[in-house]
């Protein structure tokens, strides 16, 4: 199918069903085209198109990855991206995390009853253009429609395998004392992009979010022999949960610096007039790996490389093998426990 | 970032704790009255750079921590009305009332939502007629004057649905009440910042005459903090007793004058009960008569019933500056900012809060927990 075949319109005449209703989940006739024009259209490929119950596909050899996310964002849409393009790019990050090469997604969608088709088409295709990007395929699927109130309109999840084309450990138990710890770029882009569209917030330039696929920059980190102990996603929670959980699982002592972190201008504003730390803020696009010290200063030239991670930098240490904790050395150089959040992020009061 | 980064300079930083060692003499014992002011100093681990003998005490200048246990209660009953939607700023909503907290509410199905301004509390007002939208007005005189523009402007919008649980207090009479207790070892002050870009500092004269204390009117980055250290200590070296300003790039000596008339215009002082210390005469602003049409607390008929606060939380021992949080036996075992027992766990701005987050380490250390 040529990429012209698509057009920005929905295959479903909005005329005839401008929204979901539940009989597109009904099994029926309604149900067999949403899948076909919809789904079909969109995600073809040779194994999904054999529209059996399970897909069926070889894999290279070597040793598997596999994963599974779920991804409830409010708004579907947000400057950076959509509910569709972060379905894709986050759970082909959390393979990358493996340092395996994404392979194949599964996507199951639970729509809200009264949801537009044009809204789901939109995902749909943005879903579609997020997988050619990471080089995989949506082979598997499954659609549910909700009762109206009993969804935020479009909850999607994705399960993905991924092959390892290494012999690395890479895990948190196997961090080492003396490990370089480098973070692929700036922090704090997705949480603050999301929270300025949900809160209605206006800042003077639009901060995006930083969804991307980051695997192809651990692919080139793998294959340059670069010494990696340990990758981690820096999702929910962001930095300060992710050193915080390795530290716990590793039982080491991480020692960061404030001054080295990356933040742009806009998220380091934002935060500072919402009193939220940039380190627990989530990121779509951003991790962290822990390296052999002595690879630390060619595996940041291999990352810069990357456009997802030119502003790489190595902001820290493991210095101890010892109780879980993670420190920061502040800017005016005093060292303090860098904490996981509590809970959600709540902005102080002033 | 520009006009931040400047005020968190290392070598200045160290200049002037260098400065500050120089000049000191003798122990003190200074109070950072504001919330803000002890999160900046845990945070930078200025107090690490300060000479021993110099004892920073945390004050109670945390509007989250302070906010009687009663008026959360009264917050959870309204929240939890099925034809009210609660606005509130983010954190309070964590903090624990007796029973449970306003999340917990809100996932039981109450409309609480999380407000940036009392303005955007309104203009929910405006947008759902059929609802009753309650802000939830806490803070220092910092917030009162947008509460009191809510105020104001839903009076002249002649707004029946919007109403106010008002927890608004003022940072004079507590200087006021701290000094004026028997236990008090606070010989100066920081006085907060921001509270005084709206108030100005003429108020604080008396308060430093009365009790020949130093006040220095003091900004939150790191170098503020330093400099007003050194300011307090110069004077206290040199046995003066005197209002100074370090933050001059904010703060002058009347202040906002127009955010003073409108919170004269809608407020009235009253006596107020603070969380942890008690009730304190003249400490509180309340609506006035002319918007009493605005409480909600008298539009929801809510009864004023008394709480009494978990006993073994020292909470108040902590905003009198009497005791240290990690010299709590509950401190980081029993109670977290998961798990509070009182509000100074709570808010980021708390002292409990602030030492859980960035200084467990070494506060259990030294309390011999570990």
């Amino acid at each position: 199918m040529k990429t012209s075949d698509f057009s920005a319109s929905c295959p479903i005449p909005i005329s005839q069903y401008p929204h979901v209703l539940m009989a597109h989940g009904g099994g029926g006739k309604l149900m067999h085209r949403l899948l076909e024009d919809v789904f079909g259209k969109a995600f073809s490929n040779p194994i999904l198109d054999t529209r059996h119950d399970s897909a069926q596909f070889f894999v290279p050899p070597g040793k598997l990855a596999m994963t599974t996310d779920s991804y409830v964002v409010r708004p579907l849409f947000f400057p950076g991206g959509d509910i569709g393009s972060m379905a894709v790019h986050g759970t082909a990050n959390d393979l990358a995390m493996s340092g395996a090469r994404p392979l194949y997604l599964t996507s199951a969608f639970i729509i809200e009853e009264g949801l537009p088709m044009a809204t789901l088409w939109r995902v749909v295709c943005s879903m579609r253009d997020a997988a050619k990007e990471c080089g995989v395929q949506i082979i598997t699927g499954d659609t549910k429609v909700v009762d109206k109130g009993k969804g935020d309109g479009l909850f999607i999840n994705t399960a993905g395998i991924g092959v390892m084309e290494h012999s690395l450990t890479i895990a948190p138990q196997n961090v080492q004392l003396g490990d370089s710890i480098l973070v692929s770029g700036d922090l704090g882009r997705h949480g603050m992009a999301i929270m300025a569209v949900r809160e209605g917030l206006q800042f003077e330039s639009t901060i995006e979010s930083d969804s991307a696929p980051v695997h192809e920059a651990v692919l080139a980190l793998i294959h340059a022999g670069i010494e990696i102990h340990c990758l981690r996603d820096l999702t929910r929670g962001g930095l300060a949960s992710a050193l915080n959980e390795i530290a716990e699982a590793g039982g080491v002592k991480i020692a960061i610096v404030e001054k080295l972190i990356p933040l742009c201008e806009e998220v380091h504003s934002a935060c500072e007039m919402l009193g939220l730390d940039p380190l627990h803020v989530a990121n779509e696009g951003r991790f962290i790996a822990f390296v052999a010290a002595k690879n630390s200063g060619r595996a940041l030239e291999i990352l810069r490389r990357h456009e997802v991670s030119a502003n790489a930098a190595v902001i820290g240490e493991v210095v101890e093998k010892s109780a879980p904790l993670v420190t920061i050395k502040s800017a005016i150089g005093a060292s303090r426990i860098l904490d996981m959040p509590s809970g959600e992020q709540l902005p102080r009061i002033c | 970032m520009k006009f931040l980064d400047e005020y968190r300079d290392s070598d200045l930083a160290h200049k002037l704790a260098a400065e500050i060692h120089r000049v000191t003499t003798k122990p003190w014992t200074i109070m950072e009255v504001c919330g803000g002011q002890t999160h900046a100093i845990v945070k930078f681990g200025i107090d690490e750079l300060l000479p021993k003998h110099i004892t920073l005490i945390h004050g109670p200048g945390c509007p989250v921590c302070v906010t009687p246990l009663e008026v959360i209660d009264q917050a959870l009953e309204i929240a939890a009305r099925q034809e009210v939607i609660f606005t509130s700023f983010g954190d309070m909503l964590r903090v624990p009332g007796s029973t449970t907290d306003l999340l917990a509410v809100k996932a039981k199905g109450g409309d609480v939502r999380i407000v940036y301004s009392p303005l955007d509390a309104l203009k929910l007002a405006v947008d759902n007629p059929s609802r009753e939208v309650v802000f939830f007005g806490v803070g220092f005189e910092t917030t009162a004057p947008a509460t009191a523009m809510a105020v104001y402007q839903a009076a002249q919008k002649g707004l029946k649905n919007f109403s106010l649980l008002i927890s608004h207090v003022l940072v004079p009479p507590a200087i006021e009440a701290l000094m004026s207790s028997p236990n008090c070892r606070v010989q100066g002050f920081l006085a907060a910042g921001h509270v005084c870009a709206v108030m100005g500092y003429e108020e604080y004269f008396p308060l430093a005459a009365k009790f020949h204390v130093p006040i220095v009117v003091t900004g939150f980055e790191p170098l503020d903090i330093l400099q007003g250290v050194l300011m307090t200590v110069q004077q206290l070296e040199s046995g003066r007793a005197e209002v100074e300003n370090q933050y001059a790039r904010a703060v002058s000596r009347a202040g906002n004058q127009p955010a003073q008339d409108l919170i004269k215009k809608v407020f009235t002082v009253v006596p107020r009960k603070w969380r942890g210390i008690g009730e304190i005469p003249q400490s509180g602003l309340g609506l006035s008569d002319a918007y009493a049409a605005f409480d909600a607390a008298r539009r929801f008929k809510l009864t004023d019933h008394r709480v009494e606060e978990p006993a073994e939380c020292i909470a108040g021992m902590i905003l009198q500056g009497l005791k240290k949080p990690h010299e709590c036996s509950a401190f980081g075992t029993r109670c977290s900012p998961e798990h509070p027992f009182g509000a100074t766990m709570v808010s980021s701005e708390g002292a409990c809060a602030a030492y859980y987050r960035y200084r467990r380490f070494d506060a259990k250390e030294t309390a011999g927990v570990k």
